[in-house]
């Protein structure tokens, strides 16, 4: 690795110079675990690394009936899944950081850098977008919003632009009645990529008995260039009664607009195969959460999770 | 590129070095200051055997700038011992014939103590949970988990 | 994974087959060299750092084939901070020759080649060039810089592809020893040899039931932690010192010395502590390099391996392709089989073929069978031993082959093995008679086991079991023991120890003189302090340099009985020794060893006692059994091993912990063989998961305790029964993997790793199971 230029700005402005006068040639470092793996492996080789972490702002996580979610974009996982909040009102959000690399990973890594690196696989990005999360963005032109399905632009681009850095995520709260959750598919247990990933984010209506679908969001992670939105497949289900068939037809339109390659990590009709069983995981996972059922996050889960409608 | 200055605290003792900003944490820890008990296994953070306490929390040195400690505590595995003697958790990992090679063994020492500083009651699929960012290869973690099950005093 | 096993036992349990009980051996002492390595203040080969120390990196081939058409190494010479480079060119002309590693020969030429490439590069990754420089971070600088052209030829990296007529060939010099003759065929096929007993045509022809088994497994790596190192200070005397983390500190200096064309004598090898090596530190990679950079900057230098640099460069264990067919009699009585086993050595011969086809068909009693064996070169880095070495590939078919003949018959798998299980006198199709082996005792204490006997009932869920062998090895040892005056003895061994062997070495030696553990003070001597010992390989230690350690005692307590005549006015016929104290027979006199310890400045000086072994009659084969629960997700195809129990013949257990460890860690690096773990490659020869992010090894979360039950089935060449622990564990795993997935399932797998997407392309093209 080349060495570089560190610096650790304590205001955005001072960042947002600090990386404008680089442009292309400079880094933003929060968490780091993906960073400093990707500079060992040449594949960026900056002038300038910019860590971000002595700035307030990257650094706040906050729930409030009025603001929703805010989470700093270099506050680690571990902050994440530990904290009430969030918890309770983003499960889904929980299960997620829960399981990106091992606990050591999770002392470092940051939902923001997740998104930032834009990795197909990136386990964060689904569950955020499945809850409709939005990117706050600064730079040399002043504040933007990307919504985070909107975000990365290809594997390992985002849509940042030089000078730019993101400062947030944030999400309104959920209303009653909803549920998120996120699960993927690895061979091991732990410390591996998505093979697949699925999120899926619910809001239900109706009685017990005849619950029906209010909205949905279901978000894929590791089948496209891109963590990818299914807003078909969410559609698909509105006013729709809470049943294994609908959850179904939602799945296999997933399946459709899945685009998994071969590499690896597993082959490509596997994939296409493994949205179907997540998609349907992950929606009944969502259901049971938004009627107030138990289901297990990572640490929990002491044996499968049962993915049945009860 | 001039060199950076580094004031921290190492185990309780306040510490300051030079470093460059490419140099991880543990590669100046290890060649830079002689804290050798923390190892090098994959240099990616996907083994563990380079773990070490930043401010508390459990992380990978490998994952981490040297630069980045500025004003932090640092506890690596030579920090765990005290003049009192070993502590609980290395008593037990010699008791349960935990460790073999004894390369991973560092890393396992120091997450296992972050997870008894958090959960001091773990259950073993907890301990497992916890442990999985840290690899063995000649045990099968059999005797390892028994260990800090039994360093908990947590043993089903 | 639904519940990961009960956590109470301190220890596993032990089956006693006619071994004694002892006052030292089969206590459960702390291990001597613990302390240091709970604490940090151990020192590994990477921990080393001397004076005006340069660091080493090397350039790697990105090819997977490829010939060197010219090196440019002068831009990274002239990057400051560089203080050498040096390429093949370095080392001395190579010559014919094949050394002896103990486990494994090596050809000289090729040992060289792999060092650092020739004309040729043969594998992505093989060493083309190193650099020495002020800093780590410079040396990389430097690799970059130096500019390498090839003229790309095209690549083979599977067997059955290499074994081809129109294969591209990776030497052109290389032909075909057919049977120990030499074919002049020129071809990727090194070897082929065969073992043969009885008439297996005729046999398969009167045979009441056959069954027939082709597989296939893919190359897996031994997954140590710590990545190979080493530092070399070549001083201007002409004396090489190498630090390295090595299985064998006198078979590194051999290899040392050969490659770089110098006197044994000129090559001093200090052993550190080593973190794994499960055979894959036996041959030397960097130290070769270190030196030569060493010598030509006058610095000593250290090279630390990456892990990338590891999975490519270093020697995993051959993939596979191997065909078994067996037959049994309308009772169930095995009469034939026969094997046809292909291993890739990698980039240069020596594929453990010879050991596959001695491990094939040594679990049964089986009047005719004949193996054929094949060492192939591919394009894939140079195999290197990996826990008994060629076992595990061949113990799976067998096994498979086994279970569809019980099926057959109607019988129970444990039954049925038990019916056909080898014994003492049992005739091995490569022409061993057995002694006394554990094998039957391991198979009943199986069928008869908690586990064996426990229910198993849930949709996906099967059981599974298999039988493995490891013939284990003897060779040299040497031990040294010098008397304290407080009465402790300081024990030096040459075996480097990977496990806890200082112990049990340690324990024989206490048991031997009559004191505690806590009295001996081993260590590993480097290669100038000990005499000759092989490799701390093929389960050796405990066996041949625990007996050395037993000789030494023996000749501690001749020269105490001595002190003691001398002390005594007697004469040594006199004195006896038991229960560590001196007396003479008449019982006028009487000391033990620490009273004796203190006294032997007036009678003479020090004691130093002192043996060298070479047990190679005498070595103790050892069986592994396993039992093994597993629940497949139908939707997913991913299988968490539910119960796992490891039933192995040690002989005697000096030390149970450990060897229950051995037998725990083998099971679940058979398991990451069976589930996960495989060198994943593209088209061109690249490996594609060089990291343990993607290579999948198991976690402490994907598995549930290992159960174990150490059978003792004394060995009779050995003073304590012992039989080597370290491998045998390894063997069995895949097969009983398999066969419990396969039970869940109800399909037939033929291909390791049993990846996910496999087992679900399984489901999908079989029937599907039934519920439990």
């Amino acid at each position: 690795m080349r060495d570089f230029e560190y610096t650790a700005p304590s205001t955005l402005r001072e960042a947002v110079k600090l990386l404008s006068e680089k442009g292309e040639a400079a880094r933003v470092l929060a968490g780091g675990t993906d960073l400093i793996v990707q500079l060992r492996a040449r594949r960026f080789q900056p002038e300038r690394v910019v860590d971000v972490k002595n700035i307030p702002e990257v650094n706040e996580l906050s729930v409030s009936p009025r603001k929703g979610l805010r989470i700093g974009a270099a506050v680690p996982c571990h902050r994440i899944y530990a904290d009430e909040g969030v918890k309770e009102q983003f499960a889904g959000l929980t299960d997620a950081s829960m399981i990106i690399g091992g606990i050591q990973i999770q002392g470092r890594a940051s939902l923001g850098g997740n998104l930032c690196n834009a990795s197909p696989s990136a386990d964060s990005i689904p569950a955020l977008i499945a809850y409709g999360a939005e990117a706050e963005v600064i730079g040399p032109d002043g504040k933007r919003k990307i919504a985070v399905e909107d975000f990365c632009t290809g594997p390992g681009s985002n849509a940042l632009k030089p000078g730019e850095m993101l400062v947030a995520i944030r999400m309104p709260l959920p209303k009653n009645n909803s549920g998120g959750h996120y699960l993927r598919f690895i061979p091991r247990n732990e410390m591996d990529i998505a093979v697949v990933g699925a999120g899926a984010f619910v809001e239900l209506g109706g009685r017990s008995k005849t619950r029906v679908f209010k909205s949905a969001r279901i978000a894929l992670a590791a089948v496209a260039p891109t963590p990818l939105l299914v807003a078909e497949a969410g559609a698909s289900l509105e006013g729709q009664p809470v049943t294994e068939e609908t959850i179904a037809a939602a799945a296999a339109i997933a399946q459709e607009a899945a685009r998994p390659i071969s590499d690896m990590r597993g082959p490509a009709e596997y994939r296409r195969h493994l949205v179907g069983v997540l998609t349907k995981r992950a929606l009944i996972g969502a259901v049971k959460r938004a009627n107030g059922e138990f289901v297990p996050n990572a640490v929990q889960s002491n044996g499968h999770p049962v993915y049945q409608l009860s | 590129m001039s060199k950076i200055h580094v004031q921290c605290t190492i185990n309780g003792e306040p510490t300051e070095f030079l470093c460059e900003a490419r140099q991880s944490l543990l590669e100046v820890l290890r060649e830079e200051l002689g804290f050798t008990g923390t190892k090098e296994g994959c240099n990616d953070g996907n083994c563990g055997a380079c773990s070490v306490t930043v401010d508390g929390v459990l992380v990978d040195s490998c994952l981490i700038l040297a630069a980045e400690v500025q004003d932090k505590t640092v506890g690596t595995v030579e920090g765990l011992a005290s003049a009192e003697g070993l502590h609980p958790l290395q008593q037990k990992f010699l008791e349960h014939a935990s460790l073999q090679c004894g390369i991973c063994t560092p890393g396992f020492l120091v997450a296992s103590k972050a997870l008894l500083d958090a959960n001091p009651n773990p259950s073993q699929h907890e301990i497992r949970h916890w442990l999985a960012g840290n690899l063995c290869r000649c045990t099968g973690y059999d005797k390892i988990v028994r260990a800090v099950l039994d360093a908990a005093g947590t043993a089903e | 994974m639904t519940d990961h096993g009960e956590t109470t036992r301190k220890g596993g349990e032990i089956r006693n087959f006619g071994t004694q009980t002892y006052k030292v051996v089969g206590t459960r002492p702390i291990r001597h060299d613990g302390t240091d390595k709970v604490t940090g203040r151990a020192v590994y080969g990477g921990d080393i750092r001397l004076p005006g120390m340069l660091y080493g990196q090397i350039l790697r081939s990105p090819h997977a084939h490829a010939r060197i058409q010219r090196i440019d190494t002068s831009r990274a010479e002239a990057l400051p901070g560089v203080h050498a480079v040096v390429t093949a060119a370095d080392l001395p002309d190579t010559t014919g020759g094949r050394i002896d590693l103990g486990e494994g020969h090596a050809d000289t030429k090729y040992m060289r080649d792999n060092i650092l490439a020739g004309d040729k590069v043969l594998y992505r990754g093989h060493a083309v060039a190193g650099v020495a420089a002020v800093s780590l971070h410079v040396a990389e600088e430097a690799l970059a810089l130096i500019d390498v052209d090839y003229e790309l030829l095209e690549p083979v990296i599977d067997v059955e592809t290499a074994m081809k007529d129109s294969a591209p060939l990776l030497h052109e010099g290389l032909t075909t020893t057919e049977l120990n003759e030499d074919t002049g065929r020129k071809s990727n096929i090194a070897m082929h040899i065969r073992h043969e007993m009885g008439d297996v045509q005729q046999a398969f022809a009167g045979a009441a039931h056959v069954a027939e088994a082709e597989i296939r497994t893919a190359t897996v790596h031994q997954g140590y932690i710590e990545p190979q190192n080493g530092t070399a200070s070549w001083s201007e005397d002409g004396q090489l010192t190498i630090w390295t983390s090595t299985q064998g500190s006198f078979t590194a200096q051999k290899q040392l010395a050969t490659i770089l064309d110098i006197p044994v004598s000129k090559v001093r090898v200090i052993p550190q502590e080593i973190g794994g090596g499960f055979g894959g530190k036996i041959p030397v990679y960097v130290e070769p390099v270190a030196a030569l950079l060493s010598r030509k900057t006058a610095h000593p230098v250290k090279i630390i391996m990456t892990r990338a640099d590891v999975f490519e460069s270093t020697g995993p264990t051959p993939g596979s392709y191997v065909r078994v067919k067996m037959a049994t009699d309308a009772s169930g009585k095995l009469v034939a089989s026969e094997a046809h086993i292909a291993l890739e050595a990698g980039a240069f011969p020596g594929a453990e073929i010879g050991a596959a086809a001695m491990c094939v068909f040594s679990c049964y009693d089986i009047p005719h069978a004949v193996v054929d064996g094949y060492d192939v070169v591919v394009n894939k880095p140079k195999s290197a031993p990996y826990r008994a070495p060629g076992a595990t590939q061949v113990t799976w078919p067998v096994e498979k082959v086994m279970d569809d003949l019980a099926r057959q018959l109607g019988k129970d798998p444990v039954a049925f093995r038990l019916d056909n299980a080898a014994a003492e006198g049992t005739r091995r199709v490569d022409g061993i008679v057995y002694p006394r082996i554990g094998g039957r005792e391991c198979l009943e204490v199986a069928r008869d086991s908690d586990h064996y006997q426990s229910e198993l009932s849930g949709p996906y869920r099967g059981r599974g079991m298999a039988i493995g062998y490891w013939f284990n090895i003897g060779l040299k040892s040497a031990v040294t023991a010098s008397v304290n005056a407080d009465g402790t003895v300081h024990l030096v061994e040459g075996s480097t120890d990977i496990g806890g062997t200082r112990t049990s070495v340690a324990m024989q030696f206490a048991e031997t003189l009559g004191l505690d553990a806590a009295d001996i003070y081993p260590s590993v001597g480097d290669t100038s302090a000990i005499g000759y010992t092989d490799v701390t390989g093929g389960s050796r230690v405990t066996y041949a340099t625990g007996w050395a350690a037993y000789e030494a005692a023996e000749d501690v307590k001749r020269q105490m009985i001595e002190r003691a005549a001398i002390l005594w006015e007697s004469s040594a016929d006199q004195v006896e020794y038991s229960d560590g104290v001196f007396k003479t027979r008449d019982g006028s006199k009487s000391a033990d060893f620490k009273q004796l310890a203190q006294k032997l400045e007036d009678t003479g000086g020090p004691v130093v006692g002192r043996a060298t072994v070479h047990p190679d009659t005498g070595v103790g084969g050892s069986f592994a059994v396993n039992i093994v629960d597993v629940e497949v997700d139908p939707d997913t195809g991913k299988v968490d091993i539910l119960r796992f129990t490891v039933i192995q013949d040690a002989g005697k257990a000096i030390h149970p912990s450990y060897v229950e460890g051995q037998m725990q860690g083998g099971s679940v690096q058979g398991i990451g063989w069976a589930l996960n773990e495989e060198y994943a490659y593209t088209e061109e020869g690249r490996m594609a998961n060089s990291t343990f992010l993607d290579y999948r090894m198991p976690t402490s979360l994907d598995l549930p305790m290992i159960e174990t039950i150490i059978v003792e089935v004394p060995n009779p060449g050995h003073p304590y029964g012992v039989r080597g622990v370290g491998e045998a564990s390894i063997a069995p795993p895949p097969a009983a993997v398999a066969a419990a997935v396969e039970n869940a399932t109800g399909t037939q797998l033929n291909v390791l790793p049993l990846r996910p997407d496999r087992i679900i392309n399984a489901m999908e093209d079989s029937i599907p199971a039934a519920a439990g």
